[in-house]
């Protein structure tokens, strides 16, 4: 019998566990990655010529960010790793993916995506102008190439992705102008109970905020972001927001990091034909997935693009979702091991339901967002023009709305701002948000040039 | 304004790397990513197709797709995820197809 | 069971029954339109919106003629934006099929008889005109009073238009039953709901097999869906629709680019589509021959990225040709369905003929070969 050919989407903490469980079970997994080498998003190494250590990159996660990069380093001849290589498509046991430009299939007995997540952003009026990153890229500009946004930075939104970037930004001496979260303190204290699962994590956020405070950076709770001043030109000036007593400040700034907390990548699962249900807790749709991981009959999903749990979480979902995997495929496996991954990973989702409730998504701001405020980026699509295609066109459903008005339509097919379009057209239509539904997603994953080989 | 919007921290004792936008020779460093080399120089690398004005990036990991560029030959780059190269030529204005 | 009655039930709210439904109220007739989906949300929300004329048989070309005439002035009557764009067609061969060239200049002649011009166009010329073609592209139909409209909005557009003018607009009502009592249909819905009217219109498209059935008429249409797929936007280039003439089905693509820069792409290998998902999902390997393709009609294209693809169900009748008229079988049964895939251009005209056979039992439109007389000759 050949062996069963796995393919795994995704090297970062999730996929790096996963591809190495299933190596050292003698499998050789095709590990299909975006990006030149491992690590994801969160772990995204720096290019080879730059010097600095794990832990000025990394902080208090460098000797798991060292363990994601060495383990994967370790198995690299016992996996077949694409790196620079997009997955567009998914049909009939076939992955259809972009190697370097050229087009391959590849099929597959298993399929298991770690594609990780992407930020949850909230439109605010100017945030289609330059300078406006989401948190994750400003992290990623520090991180894996050592540079600021800008030289006057305002970091605005919630999650815990606010306070890592801002403090990382703070210590790598960039000037930010202050934070401004819009969940409150009584968020925090409300999930407090849950928090405390991981007690650690718990005090390595509370040492963020210590670290903002030192550098007299203002941190500022409960407000509502009212607009991003500047123009088409020469891009973002000022931030304008109300605090909590219902006064308006402006802050200037030359760049704006945002970011609502996160949602999963799940495009590749639903072209796989996973099927996905409404959260309420995150306000997100997030796809069915049985307890061995599986969203389809052979597609199985691990780490923050099932589920929004963390690095930590992903690196166990991985693992566990390998051996579910291979128990599948008929190989021997320590199921002790499988119980206790299950258990640990339990602790780790009371703390990111803790974290779902400290950093909650600012329903009632998207709801009354302005007219003439963008709402996708991609196409220009003011909340205006969604408002009255979905209120006067009587779009209540979302792919019905993205007809009438072109909402995520554009190169990003939406993932930037379906989650704001739905609370918005819910409200403009008195709808449900749960019946707004989803907007469904079509190959390919990412723009597919039309000159790729063949 | 069409200075720097990028502000280099660390890692600068690079090899650089000469490129040029809007015909306009540009020293970027060796690992810079062309979003980076771009906006280390410049404060935009493209226009909104629909009017809104200038385009900088916003996610930098490959997603939300605003930091597609053009190269003088017509070719269409995305600029976080593609490292600098030495004699690059790239346009941030809107051009037509060849 | 609770019933409403009108004048006219119409089975379908795509292009075809909400422009039955429209035309059918500027006459003043009562009318339900019933919808199992939204309005426009299946095969008509799906398609490419051709505004095409040339290339069909020339027995379709007066019905495509005056539904030409609507379509100039829909967006006017509509108050609605439907984005017509009446900036030309162009019918392409290739060098390999040199025959072509006097199939289009033959075909031109009789379509001018119609009241349809088009000029023909081959080498340089038409490399001058249309710069932007592939070499391989030898000769060209151009016909500049065809175009293209937006088909994600034109259904609901008429059907609002309908609805503000006294139609009675049902979405989300899937027909269960439909018999004729005594002088009356009887339509009953999924919701319970019965409707009853002396005239039925079935424009249910891929879904209109079983309605034809219940009255002893079989179609036989068989659903597929359209490969399509939509690029970034480049500046304006493409001002005409395009479309490869051939036998080939990987080659027949059709293309059209919209003023905010766009490039809409359709045609090539179709894929299966299921009636009862209502669903049909796009083959990546279709997408990967219509890029192949692309790059031949158009060679500039390739600078650009596909940003979505999508398909639809549509149903193709067993000889491509549509069913529209009268029943041959049940008095006051209409049809306006198996479009296969070329429906969009015709809907107004389809929609005003229908309308006025109820209202007037003739037309002046000639639509004797769209009977539905040919497939029950065929079935017995």
């Amino acid at each position: 019998m050949n062996a069963p050919k796995v393919v795994v989407v995704g090297s970062g903490p999730a996929g790096t566990r996963c591809a190495e469980t299933l190596a050292l079970a003698g499998l050789r997994p095709i590990v299909i990655d975006e990006n030149s080498n491992n690590g994801g998003q969160i772990y995204r190494r720096q290019p080879e010529n730059f010097v600095r250590t794990y832990s000025q990159l990394y902080g208090s996660e460098s000797d798991k960010a060292a363990a994601v990069h060495s383990d994967f380093d370790s198995i690299r001849d016992k996996i077949d790793y694409r790196s620079d290589t997009l997955a567009w498509a998914v049909s009939e046991n076939t992955l259809f993916a972009a190697e370097r430009g050229r087009s391959v299939e590849i099929p597959f007995d298993a399929l298991v995506l770690c594609t990780g997540a992407s930020e949850r952003v909230m439109p605010t009026l100017g945030w289609n102008y330059a300078g406006n990153y989401s948190l994750g890229g400003a992290q990623i500009a520090l991180k894996s190439q050592g540079c600021a946004i800008g030289s006057n930075i305002v970091f605005m939104g919630t999650g815990p992705l606010l306070y890592l970037v801002a403090s990382q930004y703070i210590k790598a001496g960039a000037n930010v102008a202050a934070v401004l979260d819009t969940s409150t303190v009584w968020d925090s204290l409300a999930a407090l109970p849950k928090l405390l699962a991981m007690p650690s994590m718990l005090w390595t956020g509370l040492g963020l905020i210590k670290t903002i405070r030192a550098a007299r950076v203002p941190i500022v709770h409960g407000v509502q972001p009212l607009e991003i001043t500047g123009s088409g030109d020469a891009g973002v000036n000022a931030v304008t927001y109300r605090d909590k007593r219902g006064h308006a400040h402006t802050l200037e700034c030359d760049a704006v990091a945002l970011g609502y907390h996160l949602r999963s990548e799940t495009q590749l699962a639903d072209l796989a034909g996973c099927a996905f249900s409404f959260d309420r807790r995150s306000r997100q749709w997030i796809a069915d997935i049985d307890d061995k991981s599986r969203g389809a009959a052979n597609v199985y999903m691990a780490g923050d693009g099932a589920r929004i749990r963390g690095a930590d979480a992903a690196e166990v979902s991985g693992r566990l979702t390998a051996l579910t995997l291979l128990l599948d495929l008929g190989y021997a496996v320590d199921e002790k091991e499988i119980k206790r991954l299950r258990s640990l990973h339990a602790r780790y989702e009371r703390f990111a339901n803790g974290v779902t409730r400290a950093f909650p998504w600012p329903i009632e701001h998207v709801r009354n967002l302005p007219n003439d405020a963008i709402v996708c980026r991609c196409e220009a699509v003011s909340v205006g023009e969604l408002r009255d295609a979905s209120r006067g066109k009587q779009a209540d459903e979302i792919n019905r709305a993205k007809a009438f008005s072109r909402v995520g339509m554009g190169r990003c097919q939406g993932r930037f701002c379906g989650i704001a379009a739905a609370e918005i057209i819910a409200d403009a239509t008195q709808t449900p948000l749960a019946e707004v539904g989803r907007i469904r997603s079509q190959a390919p994953v990412r723009p597919l040039p039309i000159a790729v080989e063949q | 304004m069409n200075g720097a919007r990028f502000t280099r921290l660390a890692e600068q004792d690079r090899q650089t790397v000469t490129f040029f936008v809007n015909g306009q020779a540009i020293e970027a460093l060796e690992g810079d990513t062309l979003l980076v080399a771009i906006l280390a120089a410049k404060d935009h690398v493209r226009q909104s197709e629909f009017g809104d004005g200038n385009r900088a990036g916003f996610c930098l990991m490959g997603s939300c797709q605003d930091c597609w560029v053009t190269s003088e030959s017509g070719e269409r780059i995305k600029a976080c995820s593609t490292r600098i190269v030495a004699e690059m030529r790239i346009v941030t204005e809107t051009v037509n197809l060849k | 069971m609770k019933t409403q009655s009108s004048d006219v039930i119409v089975i379908g709210g795509g292009i075809m029954g909400a422009c039955t439904t429209l035309f059918l109220r500027q006459r003043g007739i009562s009318v339900t339109l019933l919808e199992r989906d939204r309005i426009g949300q299946k095969a008509s929300g799906s398609s490419f919106g051709n505004l095409r004329r040339q290339g069909r048989p020339i027995s379709q070309l007066p019905l495509a003629n005056r539904s030409s005439a609507l379509w100039a002035q829909l967006s006017e009557s509509l108050g609605a934006e439907i984005e017509v764009e009446l900036s030309g067609h162009v019918r392409v061969g290739y060098s390999d099929r040199p025959e072509l060239v006097e199939d289009f200049t033959h075909y031109a002649s009789q379509a001018a008889e119609t009241g349809l011009n088009l000029e023909v166009f081959t080498g340089k010329e038409l490399h001058e005109r249309f710069p932007f073609f592939g070499p391989e592209v030898l000769v060209g139909s151009y016909s500049p009073n065809d175009g293209h409209s937006n088909p994600r909005v034109v259904a609901s557009a008429c059907a609002r238009a309908a609805s503000a003018n006294g139609a009675h607009v049902h979405e989300n009502m899937a027909v269960t039953s439909a018999n004729k009592v005594g002088e009356d249909f009887v339509v009953v819905t999924d919701a319970g709901l019965g409707f009853t009217a002396p005239s039925l219109v079935i424009a249910a498209g891929a879904w209109s097999n079983s309605l034809a059935e219940a009255f002893g008429e079989k179609i036989g249409i068989v659903s597929r869906g359209p490969t399509m797929l939509v690029t970034e936007p480049a500046p304006y280039f493409i001002h005409p629709c395009l479309g490869v003439v051939t036998p080939v089905e990987e080659e027949s693509i059709y293309l059209r680019q919209i003023a905010r820069g766009n490039v809409i792409v359709g045609g090539s290998t179709r894929s299966p589509a299921s009636t009862s998902t209502g669903r049909a999902i796009v083959d990546p390997k279709n997408t990967l021959s219509q890029l192949r393709q692309l790059r031949r009609l158009v060679p500039a294209l390739a600078q650009l990225n596909v940003i979505r693809v999508w398909s639809g169900v549509e149903g193709y009748t067993p000889d491509g040709m549509p069913v529209i008229g009268r029943s041959e079988r049940e008095a006051g049964l209409y049809y306006a369905c198996g479009f296969s895939g070329g429906g969009h251009q015709l809907g107004p005209g389809v929609g005003e003929v229908i309308a006025e056979l109820i209202d007037t039992g003739e037309t002046d439109t000639p639509i004797e070969d769209f009977g539905i007389r040919r497939f029950n000759a065929s079935t017995g």
